[in-house]
């Protein structure tokens, strides 16, 4: 296979570099180890839409992020992204804490963000009722906003798809040939690629990627963070996000909204030795509930529908790196991409696009680019009129599977039949959010099961939860 | 928008549902419709194919199937109404008006005279007891894994660890023993069974399952598919002793750590729910807090045999008739049911006084087992009610009869004395 561009990564920010020079004359295959897109980093986050208020002023970091936030709402817009500005506060419960607003306030000035306000204890607790009555004073952050973080990627992913971008999943990268100072192809388990470019947005594995070119100059460590997601229905609620004071050696845990309503508090902060480890602990549980108590004191985990753990590629040495190689042309390795890797997912194509024209390779802008992509149908938010005529229209819409979020059979199938489909369980959840509620799938998962072997044509033993190796059932019965 | 009209619409068309239909049609209800999300009526009854229903209601031992079918040709032949494929969206407790969508008819509002709620309810999961670990394919809940093997014919995995020793996690230890799997142990945090004695003698005990009371779930491995199962000892504060801890290699956890009444529906509706049982209180007609709203069955507290349910059911069937015929008893005073010693909760949670002989059935769970005991009723200082009992314990529900006329005081008070 021959392609202009090579993107390894289909996270969030290999998904936001392939939808951005999609709009050029470009060739472009994005390669992924995993089944479906989104499948690490990208799925497990805080997801919220910084805006770089903290980042450390001057870096590339500080520019992209920034850079990022301002263009969220046309892009979600545009996108069809569930997407909503609730703000940030920050409040300091202790004396101590207090003392650092006015440095934090300096820091966003810093980073451009000018928007920052100091608020009073009482402000605040008008705004969050249930933080903790002994709040000194904080700020607020009007512009930090939660977003989607399954649907960012999706949306990114499949308006590139739409755009010419192809995409290779369960191809795990394996070598990456280079000749004569430049890169020549990409080597997956499943094609080789020829390209003049090539992208490593890896993320957790970016070193490892980098080493195949000679050029793991840094490592990556993965830094667990443990999430709870509380009911729709629990009693102690934020409206906001509610973010700690940061200490020295952490930012902290933090209790905010989900897009769809839940609670979402955590996460921890873990360096591991083990790129896998995904495990929720004890411990770990424990340290959340501890720490965000001190914020929001009724905060009742016991309401927690799921627990689950992400892991952050965090670099040694730190810092977000966009490097290209003098002796080694058409290589471009993205590392040290974090927590902020969500939000900056659409202004790293933007950077990247002219990071490679400086590299003197045309960049033709195509006349026909698609801006605009139509998400699968959410008929829950639909009026009972809209409801009623699209159930008559199409029965599959008035089949609920999922009780718990009320998602329909017809929303399934959008979401196999889509380009870019679901073809297990959890790329299903990703995209309609059956089996994300608080039964956690124990009512819908045998029926989604069914659809998707169904949809597939194959026997249900064949459906994976995700990758290969996660087989849902063994077999039929005697 | 299609509408309709009924005099009682009954939400679920399970063992409670259909036993609260056929009382209301015996009752006179002229025209009673339940509303069913599956296409078919009986509830989870239908995948549960064992035997072990019946043994109270009628007295003889059937399946599941058996006994929901028992209620499904009765509801027939009374010309009872279904819409099936339906999911209730909302109740308004005001109007009595029921929002449903369904494909055949798309968005479609009921006017009642009455409604009866009987949606059941749904299975605790890992999350809300926190087990720690990864979240590999292989973890189900019991019910999960009963409605694949039972309904779909599919078999979840082949060595199987059950956390939690519920009824439904025991019975699934025979399924799957029955279908050729390994089921290792079952692992329980309390140090007494949660489900009924008798599903211990005859799903465990005679196929030599291992029953690991004191014992809990610490962690699952397994990034793909479910590696195995740490198991540890807990303390008497319930914290797994680290010593104790061993590693059982499995494919499948399945989880019978408990049932939730499901009422997103009810809370909608503003009724008041108890945070002990998580259902709607009711009096001893079954109705909620909103007059005209009745429930029953495991939406109302999770019972531990469908007999129960049948009886409890009918019992809100009969009144939501007479609630839309407009024949309710009087409503004079009302009195709450009060724990006493060793009580957890009590089913119904108020009582209304209204003048007529009446005997009033109290539905109740211990919070320990004990034995040798006495069940006791009393009301203005005065005991009205006393029953011997040799056993008790929270996995079986207790159960006394008061007559209405000697509630005298504010309240009636049940306790498990010595």
């Amino acid at each position: 296979m021959k392609a202009d561009v090579v993107i390894i990564g289909a996270g969030a920010v290999g998904c936001g570099i392939a939808r951005e020079l999609s709009r050029y004359k470009l060739d472009i295959v994005v390669v992924d180890k995993n089944e479906d897109i989104g499948g690490d980093a990208s799925k497990s986050n805080s997801a919220i839409i910084h805006t770089g208020y903290d980042a450390s002023p001057g870096t590339l970091e500080s520019q992209l992020v920034v850079s990022a936030n301002v263009m969220y709402d046309k892009i979600t817009e545009d996108l069809d992204i569930p997407f909503k500005r609730c703000g940030a506060i920050l409040p300091a419960i202790t004396d101590e804490q207090f003392e650092k607003l006015q440095d934090i306030k300096h820091k966003a000035f810093l980073n451009g963000v000018y928007d920052v306000e100091y608020k009073t204890g009482p402000e605040l607790l008008e705004m969050e009722p249930n933080l903790n009555p002994e709040v000194k004073g904080g700020l607020f952050i009007p512009r930090e906003s939660i977003i989607d973080p399954f649907i960012l990627v999706q949306a990114l992913a499949e308006n590139a798809n739409d755009n010419g971008v192809r995409f290779l999943l369960n191809s795990k990268v394996t070598d990456i040939k280079t000749a004569d100072g430049m890169v020549k192809e990409v080597v997956t388990e499943k094609e080789t690629i020829q390209a003049d470019i090539v992208i490593n947005g890896a993320a957790l594995y970016c070193d490892e990627i980098a080493a195949m070119v000679g050029k793991a100059d840094y490592k990556v460590v993965a830094r667990r963070g443990q999430f709870f997601i509380l009911d729709k229905n629990t009693s102690c609620k934020v409206n906001g996000i509610v973010l700690p004071i940061p200490t020295k050696v952490t930012k902290g845990k933090l209790m905010c909204p989900t897009i769809h309503g839940n609670m979402l508090v955590g996460p921890t902060a873990e360096d591991l030795d083990d790129k896998t480890d995904k495990s929720v602990t004890p411990e770990g549980l424990k340290s959340i509930e501890d720490d965000v108590k001190r914020l929001i004191p009724g905060v009742n985990v016991r309401d927690g529908i799921t627990q689950y753990a992400g892991l952050r590629p965090n670099r040694v040495p730190e810092g977000l790196h966009v490097d290209t190689y003098e002796d080694l042309k058409g290589y471009i390795n993205l590392s040290g991409v974090r927590s902020t890797g969500l939000t900056l997912s659409v202004s790293m194509g933007i950077y990247i696009a002219d990071l490679i024209r400086e590299l003197g390779y045309p960049m033709v802008l195509k006349e026909d680019f698609k801006e605009k992509r139509k998400g699968i149908t959410r008929v829950k938010e639909l009026s009972e009129e809209e409801r009623d005529a699209l159930v008559k229209s199409d029965p599959a819409y008035g089949r609920v599977i999922c009780r718990c979020e009320t998602v329909t059979e017809g929303e399934i199938l959008e979401a196999i039949r889509r380009p870019l489909g679901a073809r297990s369980m959890d790329a299903v959840k990703r995209r309609v959010r059956a089996g994300m509620g608080r039964c956690q799938g124990g009512f819908c998962g045998p029926k989604v099961l069914e659809i998707l072997a169904r949809e597939a044509q194959v026997d249900e033993t064949k459906i994976n939860k995700n990758n290969d190796g996660s087989y849902m059932v063994v077999g039929k019965t005697r | 928008m299609y509408e309709t009209k009924c005099d009682v619409a009954i939400i679920g068309g399970g063992p409670a549902g259909l036993s609260a239909a056929v009382a209301a049609k015996k009752e006179g209800a002229e025209k009673v419709l339940i509303i069913e999300r599956d296409v078919k009526l009986g509830g989870i009854l239908q995948q549960c194919i064992h035997p072990g229903f019946g043994l109270t209601y009628f007295n003889k031992e059937l399946t599941g199937p058996e006994y929901a079918g028992a209620f499904k040709e009765e509801a027939k032949k009374l010309s009872v109404d279904a819409l099936l494929d339906a999911m209730v969206l909302s109740v308004d407790g005001e109007e009595k008006t029921v929002t449903c969508v369904c494909s055949e008819y798309g968005v479609t509002k009921i006017h009642a005279g009455s409604i009866v709620l009987a949606m059941g309810c749904r299975e605790r999961t890992r999350a809300q007891i926190q087990i720690p670990g990864t979240r590999p394919a292989g973890v189900y809940t019991a019910g999960a894994a009963q409605r694949l093997i039972n309904r779909q014919n599919i078999v979840v995995g082949k060595d199987i660890v059950i956390l939690g020793s519920g009824d439904i996690g025991m019975i699934m230890a025979r399924r799957m023993t029955l279908e050729g799997c390994k089921v290792h142990a079952v692992v329980e945090i309390m140090d007494y069974l949660a489900g009924l004695t008798r599903n211990k003698v005859q799903c465990l005990d005679d196929f030599g399952i291992p029953l690991k009371l004191s014992h809990t779930v610490t962690r699952i491995k397994g990034n793909e598919r479910v590696e195995g199962v740490y198991i540890a000892e807990v303390d008497e504060n319930k914290k797994p002793i680290p010593e104790t801890e061993e590693f059982i290699p499995c494919d499948t956890l399945l989880l019978s750590v408990g049932l939730i009444p499901e009422n997103e529906i009810t809370r909608g509706a503003e009724i008041e729910i108890s945070p002990v049982t998580n259902g709607p209180t009711v009096n001893q007609y079954m109705e909620t807090s909103k007059e005209g709203i009745f429930a029953c069955g495991n939406v109302v507290h999770v019972n531990d045999l469908v007999d129960n349910v049948t009886v409890e059911s009918e019992k809100a069937g009969k009144y939501a008739a007479k609630y839309a015929k407009g024949e309710m008893p009087s409503r004079n005073r009302t009195v709450p049911s009060v724990c006493g010693n060793n009580v957890r909760y009590i089913c119904p949670q108020t009582i209304n006084i209204s003048g007529e002989d009446e005997k009033i059935s109290l539905y109740f769970r211990v919070m320990a087992p004990d034995t040798g005991v006495f069940l006791t009723a009393s009301s203005a200082g005065k005991e009205i009610y006393r029953k011997k009992e040799l056993r008790v314990n929270p996995g079986e529900m207790c159960h006394v009869v008061i007559n209405a006329a000697d509630i005298t005081g504010d309240d009636v008070t049940i306790s498990v004395v010595k």
